[in-house]
């Protein structure tokens, strides 16, 4: 049943050969065929863009009032690429590889290998589009490490990376609205999707301006709407970052895969307390310079620059000394998690453990700083002094941040860290052609479950958003469409578009007529609290089943007890909230669902009740080497579909970052 | 600690507008300046009322879309810095808060502090782009760019376009983000070809949004969350007048 159209061929030869038999659509029958694309992120933009290019008729929506406030605009660290630059014994092959790996063998091999090979056209590409980069002194591109490679693949605009590379990509899409082949649509949310005969052929919105209902028709779907992260409440998510796109449609028949794949990232700033709407990522990228550690003394009061060099424990570097700090996020959050735990903890909550920067500071960059302006046998403080300014121009804005947020100077004083919900690997099945099971939806980015397995690298979310945006989709598109060039787009008069009209705007006027007491964020917080308990770094049997219940009974009582201010047909972010809200509710407990059933450990999903004696995660690829694709059967009820992975190169070990 | 806070309320852009004061209790320094709103508008809420509607998401500073006047100055008190990461610690009990939505004639009020920024969006469809599509242009390091240059096109291109220039200029200019983008793109070998149309084309369209003209003031380059450099704007005029002297 599940088709995930798998070109035949050797791993390296499967794109290529894929290229040159897919179906074409010639340029005057492109300007026939309308595509739709939901959300404006690396993903949505670069495909918007690439396909108004390639002359068909796009239509592009966001919530945002710009397309250029799509919170991949908040990647910090950096997006890899298989350059070699660095001539450090870089290639397409390792790429795949440690994508494979650092996913804990739970991805699509053949996705993987496409994914790495065009990773090296998108920095051409954004180059060319202006994108200011780091270089070095001879002008040519810089790179950074990051975690779970050997490697320096990362290319990077100091800690604002994403920002740099959306904006290439909304300069793109501006481009394309300027020459009318893209309409934008802002602030503007997808309620529904409008399907006919299987095919995907249209969307049901909502103006968020005026709060009316929209019916808008298309020759495709592309849905790039992000991940779920925001499930969890607290997460480094936008507020306003949310499913309902993604979840309509699987509601209306698209698989939900491996919904349980979540990612804590390890180096986020700790949560102050309960007014704390959201959490701030401290890029992975510091892990190249910042060294992590713990007191050895359990409940160590003393200050941290007051504890000796020997009575600190680097923790990472002592159970991991192959990769040491730059061990993949799954490995550092569970680290982090063990040790606080265990009483090691750090701060006023005992939950955060050190982001160290002085050693390299002093000994990586205020050394060559000072080697290179001839300055001998400098002292501590000149060292420095001279190291600081390197790292200012490294992570500048990254340690300003980190200084409004918690008033402390992380250039004195180590930064406090904890692990954050960040990323979610799991979202809509799609097969190589990036299409769902519903024929005409595509799904793109994060949004769709494919490249990263159990866990995403570092720096890998960009080149997905990209490679899926600017050279996947433009190709795979056309396979589906060349046999529509004769199908006129369908009117928004016909039943299906008036009856899925009709269905969305009932469940708004349910939502808005429950007039109970409690506010929807009091509710999303409640979920954010079981999620994060439940279903959060680690999982167990019996912790699931309650949240399970839990879940339901939460549900229950948002459905009679909630209160939304205001009418339907005005703004009204509360309702726009409550919508999203509504289906995080139903998504949360699919995680749960999905977590109870995979019963091994893998990448970030890590069931208690299957670990090594050292406490790693413990696959079982006996019985669990599959996507765990979820069909929708009604509240509450889903059909699990597997589809079955077959490594061919990459053959599944016992990760190992010792 | 407790506060006043003086806050502009408008249903949409065709009512008047009016201060409205609500006093808020129990604040945290340690809570952002949104999530103080957000603690305010969780209790309009459960009294029946209409919260404040305001522009937010990232709430870590790079998303431009949080717009606040806050006594006075967009963003607040603190130097190069958004309202969402503005922390309490700023300020003391018994403090009073004006805040008002970003003011201007090509930013229309659509409801309390929520403006129309998409004057900015067609602003960079007149051209604040290089023409390449999507394909196989040269290898990224075909050709190098000196490394100061990437860097002072890197520091011009960090703005968020969040409008607080616009907000702070006596004349409503929209000159810092112009000029912000075209410094970017002419810094860079790759937006070479089309710097002069572009700097033409984007001032055109700057003025056809109702935007004001630049007298120099600054007070743009003093509230840019980004830091953006009023040097920017000198460099615009140069290149706006190179196109001039060369244009048909």
């Amino acid at each position: 049943m599940l088709d995930s159209k798998i070109p035949s061929g050797s791993l390296e030869q499967k794109w290529a050969e894929y290229k040159g038999h897919a179906k074409l659509v010639n340029p005057a029958n492109k300007r026939k065929l309308e595509v739709i694309v939901v959300g404006t992120g690396l993903a949505g933009a670069s495909a918007a863009a690439s396909l108004g290019e390639l002359g068909y008729q796009v239509k592009a929506y966001c919530f945002q009032d710009s397309p250029r406030r799509a919170h991949s605009i908040a990647a910090q660290g950096g997006i890899n690429a298989a350059k070699n630059y660095q001539n450090d014994g870089d290639s397409v092959f390792r790429l795949f590889y440690d994508t494979i790996k650092g996913g804990d063998y739970r991805a699509r091999e053949s996705n993987v290998h496409r994914l790495a090979e065009v990773s090296v056209n998108i920095i051409d590409q954004c180059v060319a589009q202006g994108v200011p980069f780091a270089r070095d002194y001879g002008g040519m591109l810089n790179n950074r490490s990051f975690g779970g490679t050997q490697v320096k693949r990362t290319f990077y605009a100091a800690g604002q990376t994403g920002q740099q590379l959306l904006i290439g990509a909304y300069q793109a899409l501006e481009r394309q609205v300027a020459l009318g082949n893209v309409k934008m649509y802002t602030r503007h949310e997808m309620l529904d999707l409008v399907i006919v005969d299987g095919k995907a052929k249209g969307i049901i919105c909502r103006n968020l301006i005026t709060g009316e209902l929209e019916k808008h028709a298309g020759h495709a779907v592309l849905l790039c709407t992000g991940g779920y992260g925001n499930v969890f409440y607290l997460s480094t998510n936008a507020m306003g970052s949310n499913a309902t796109a993604a979840w309509k449609a699987h509601k209306k028949g698209a698989f939900f895969g491996n919904p349980c794949f979540t990612q804590i990232h390890p180096t986020c700033i700790p949560v102050s307390g309960d007014h704390q709407s959201k959490l701030t990522l401290m890029s992975e990228s510091l892990r190249n310079d910042g060294r992590i550690w713990v007191p050895k003394q359990k409940g160590d009061k003393r200050k941290a620059n007051d504890i000796p060099e020997e009575e600190r424990d680097y923790y990472l570097e002592r159970r991991y000394p192959a990769f040491g700090n730059l061990v993949p996020r799954d490995v550092a959050s569970r680290a982090a998690k063990e040790r606080c735990d265990a009483g090691y903890g750090v701060g006023t909550t005992g939950q955060a453990v050190y982001l160290d920067f002085k050693y390299n500071l002093i000994n990586k960059y205020g050394r060559a700083e000072a080697n290179k302006q001839g300055i001998d046998h400098p002292d501590t403080e000149t060292l420095i002094r001279l190291g600081k300014e390197v790292v200012k121009e490294e992570y500048g804005n990254l340690f300003d941040m980190y200084e409004k947020i918690t008033g402390e100077n992380p250039y004195e004083v180590p930064m406090r860290i904890y692990p954050a919900v960040h990323y979610t690997m799991g979202g809509l099945w799609v097969d190589y052609e990036l299409m769902t099971n519903v024929k005409g939806l595509y799904c793109l980015g994060e949004a769709n479950f494919s490249d990263h397995g159990a866990n995403r690298l570092g720096a890998s979310a960009l080149m997905q958003g990209l490679a899926d945006g600017y050279f996947v989709i433009p190709y795979t598109i056309g396979n589906y469409l060349a046999d529509d060039i004769a199908t006129k787009p369908l009117p928004t008069d016909h039943p299906a578009f008036v009856e899925t009209e009709k269905a969305v705007a009932d469940r708004i006027h349910t939502l808005m007529n429950i007039k109970g007491t409690q506010t929807v964020e009091s509710f999303h917080k409640r979920l954010g609290k079981i999620m994060w308990e439940k279903c959060g770094m680690a999982r167990n049997e019996q912790g699931l089943k309650e949240a399970i219940t839990e879940i339901r009974q939460l549900k229950k009582e948002f459905w009679s007890d909630l209160k939304i201010p205001g009418a339907i047909n005005e703004m009204n972010p509360e309702l726009d909230k409550a919508g999203r809200v509504a289906d995080f509710f139903e998504l949360g407990e699919l995680m749960c669902i999905d977590a109870l059933n995979r019963r091994e450990s893998c990448g970030g999903h890590f069931r208690e009740e299957s670990q090594t004696e050292e406490g790693e995660a413990k696959r079982d690829d006996a019985n669990f080497a599959y996507v765990a694709a979820w069909e929708f059967k009604g509240e509450g009820n889903w059909e699990l579909h597997k589809e079955e992975l077959n490594f061919e190169i990459a053959k599944p070990t016992q990760r190992s970052y010792k | 600690m407790n506060l006043t806070l003086k806050v502009w309320r408008q249903k949409n852009g065709n009512e008047p507008g009016r201060f409205d004061t609500y006093p808020v209790k129990n604040i945290s320094s340690e809570m952002s300046f949104l999530e103080m709103i957000d603690v305010l508008n969780e209790e309009i809420i459960r009294e029946g009322k209409d919260p404040i509607a305001f522009d937010h998401d990232c709430r870590e500073g790079i998303c431009g879309m949080c717009s606040m006047y806050i006594n006075g100055r967009p963003h607040g008190p603190w130097e190069k810095n958004t309202v969402c990461q503005l922390h309490m610690r700023a300020y003391k009990d018994g403090d009073t808060i004006v805040i008002e939505p970003w003011r201007a004639n090509a930013f229309p009020v659509i409801k309390d502090l929520m403006v129309d920024r998409s004057s900015f969006d067609r602003i960079i469809q007149a051209g604040g782009y290089v023409s390449v599509n999507t394909g196989s242009p040269v290898d990224a390091n075909a050709i190098p760019v000196q490394k100061d240059m990437a860097d002072a096109a890197f520091a011009a291109a960090a703005c968020i376009g969040c409008g607080a220039c616009v907000a702070a200029c006596k004349n409503s200019s929209a000159m810092l983000f112009l000029s912000a983008k075209v410094t970017h793109l002419a810094l860079l070998p790759q937006g070479h070809p089309e710097r002069r149309s572009r700097a033409l084309k984007m001032v055109a369209q700057m003025d056809k949004e109702g935007f004001g003209a630049c007298t120099n003031t600054g007070a743009c380059e003093a509230v840019c969350p980004k830091g953006i450099s009023i040097e920017n704007i000198a460099r615009l005029n140069r290149e706006y007048i190179m196109a001039g002297l060369v244009a048909e």
